[in-house]
């Protein structure tokens, strides 16, 4: 199939847009589908990342509006009083408290989004003592285990300590 | 006004310093989103409560330890004409969003303007920080101790599980965006690009062309960034982001020794001819001259061109573009005197370069 805007090149994308029931069809070569602008997956700025992402969001809700939906769709965060549809709309959050108040339905777009759900990264210096404790004493945990499983356990009774000594310093904060 | 002196020169100082790989990456940038406890992000926040934050950021910035990385100078939005703002754009210094959306916007720049910090953008802070060539990993380390120097004064919305908090989901954990701006006219002629680019797109990273909201990559410069923020750390977005860039800088190199051994002549027609209408044309678009400030920029980086600087041509890049224009001949144009003036001082560069280059080359 050659493409329908320049008439040259081989027609790689295709798209079908259905708007009120009536339906398009374009089939176009990438470089004609990057000068129009249309969505080329992976191509960049072909619309905004909020549209996107609202995308994701609305995407939950396919399932037809249940009553448990619509009690989602009803959820505000306290703080600043933006709505959870407001969110799904225009893909940001109003402020920081807005984590908590939608948790619930965080977990799959984050999932989505990153592929991930938990933060892996930098952890403040001056408020984040106790955050770096508890991933320490993980850490440390999964070296115990593995320590025991090799039946070292003089190291093992060192790492011991060195977990109660950093429990003992979370408790302390 | 001290304020002109970041919107008069065309280049950065911090440009001007060359790099590592600078003939095939033009710059490297990391920037990262930080948000204040009880405070409404920008979006939603009240003109009071975006003074509030402003007036306590640019605080940090005015006082304290950032003195000890450089001297830096505050500029609030406000202050700003719609030319000045534009400016600034084209130097990406600071956002379109920055410059057109945001209250109580202000920006802390440093003397080289290496290091950008915008105050209520989409996040309450954006530190960003900008080395020429290949120097990524530079750029996160710098970036990072500006980091603590805030930190160290304004309470962070962090979360144990989710990390910073940032406005938009895409941000969140580590509020990281690493990119290097690369120059690739050797894979664009041999329509190696898509498939190298496609490639990069599987592995998380996202490419756009420069100066592009939703624009084809002008002049053969794509930016290359990471996409994912959550459930990585800092250090392997950047190792990821540096492994992928390193080879793709490995392609571009082989292609372009590919070109020179195969097709030499062909090469060195195409650059002189871009060369020879750079210096001589008397209309020029914006398209036109991108495309033919790469080939141009090709020529020198392969010795084609000897009495062309990679550095006339950075300054080019920014100078063309419309806003930039404006500034230097002082007057309003319509897009139509703006293709005149481009090739006016396009000329006047390219010829002024060579008038001087050939002494110390």
């Amino acid at each position: 199939m050659i493409c329908q805007e320049c008439g040259k090149r081989p027609a790689t994308l295709h798209f079908t847009k259905i708007i009120n029931g009536e339906k398009t069809e374009f089939h176009i070569c990438e470089g004609c589908a990057r000068e129009k602008g249309e969505g080329i997956p992976g191509a960049p700025n072909s619309f905004s990342i909020h549209s996107l992402l609202s995308g994701l969001l609305d995407f939950e809700s396919t399932g037809g509006p249940s009553f448990a939906n619509q009690q989602q769709q009803a959820i505000r965060c306290e703080e600043c009083g933006l709505t959870y549809t407001q969110f799904s709309k225009i893909g940001r959050f109003g402020c920081s408290a807005c984590y908590q108040q939608f948790a619930d339905k965080l977990d799959p777009l984050l999932k989505r989004v990153h592929g991930s759900t938990v933060h892996m990264g930098k952890i403040p210096k001056r408020s984040g003592g106790q955050i770096q404790c508890k991933r320490e004493i993980e850490q440390l945990r999964r070296d115990l285990q593995a320590q025991i499983e090799q039946e070292e356990f003089e190291s093992a009774a060192k790492l011991r300590d060195r977990i109660r000594e950093l429990e003992r310093k979370i408790a302390d904060l | 006004m001290t304020k002109h002196r970041f919107t008069q020169e065309a280049l950065s100082d911090w440009m001007k310093s060359g790099g590592p790989d600078t003939e095939v990456v033009i710059s490297s940038r990391v920037r990262i989103a930080r948000n204040l406890r009880h405070h409404p992000f920008p979006m939603l926040a009240t003109n009071q409560q975006s003074k509030e934050v402003m007036e306590q950021l640019t605080k940090v910035g005015k006082a304290g330890r950032l003195s000890e990385i450089g001297q830096f100078e505050t500029v609030l939005l406000s202050e700003l004409s719609e030319l000045d703002k534009r400016v600034l754009v084209e130097k990406h210094l600071i956002s379109p969003n920055l410059a057109n959306e945001s209250r109580g916007g202000a920006v802390i720049l440093n003397h080289d303007e290496s290091v950008s910090i915008m105050i209520n953008e989409e996040d309450h802070l954006r530190i960003q920080c900008l080395y020429p060539g290949f120097q990524i990993q530079e750029a996160w380390t710098l970036a990072s101790g500006i980091d603590d120097i805030f930190e160290a004064e304004a309470d962070y919305a962090f979360d144990e599980k989710r990390g910073y908090l940032t406005s938009c989901p895409t941000n969140v954990g580590t509020g990281i965006r690493a990119s290097v701006m690369m120059h690739l006219p050797a894979l664009v002629l041999t329509q190696q690009i898509n498939r190298i680019l496609s490639a990069v797109t599987q592995v998380g990273l996202a490419v756009r062309g420069l100066y592009g909201e939703g624009s084809e990559a002008l002049g053969n410069l794509f930016q290359i960034s990471n996409q994912i923020t959550l459930g990585q750390s800092e250090n392997e977005i950047i190792d990821n982001l540096h492994g992928v860039a390193k080879q793709i800088i490995e392609h571009e190199k082989a292609a372009r020794r590919r070109l020179l051994e195969e097709s030499r002549l062909r090469i060195e027609d195409r650059v002189s001819r871009s060369y020879g209408i750079l210096s001589h044309a008397a209309i020029m678009d914006s398209k036109e001259a991108a495309q033919r400030l790469s080939d141009v920029r090709l020529g020198a980086d392969l010795g084609l061109l000897p009495n062309v600087a990679p550095q006339v041509l950075n300054e080019l890049l920014v100078m063309t573009q419309p806003g930039f224009l404006q500034q230097t001949f002082n007057e309003k144009m319509s897009p139509e005197q703006r293709d005149y003036r481009r090739a006016e001082l396009i000329r006047k560069q390219l010829r002024g370069e060579t008038e001087h280059g050939g002494a110390w080359i």
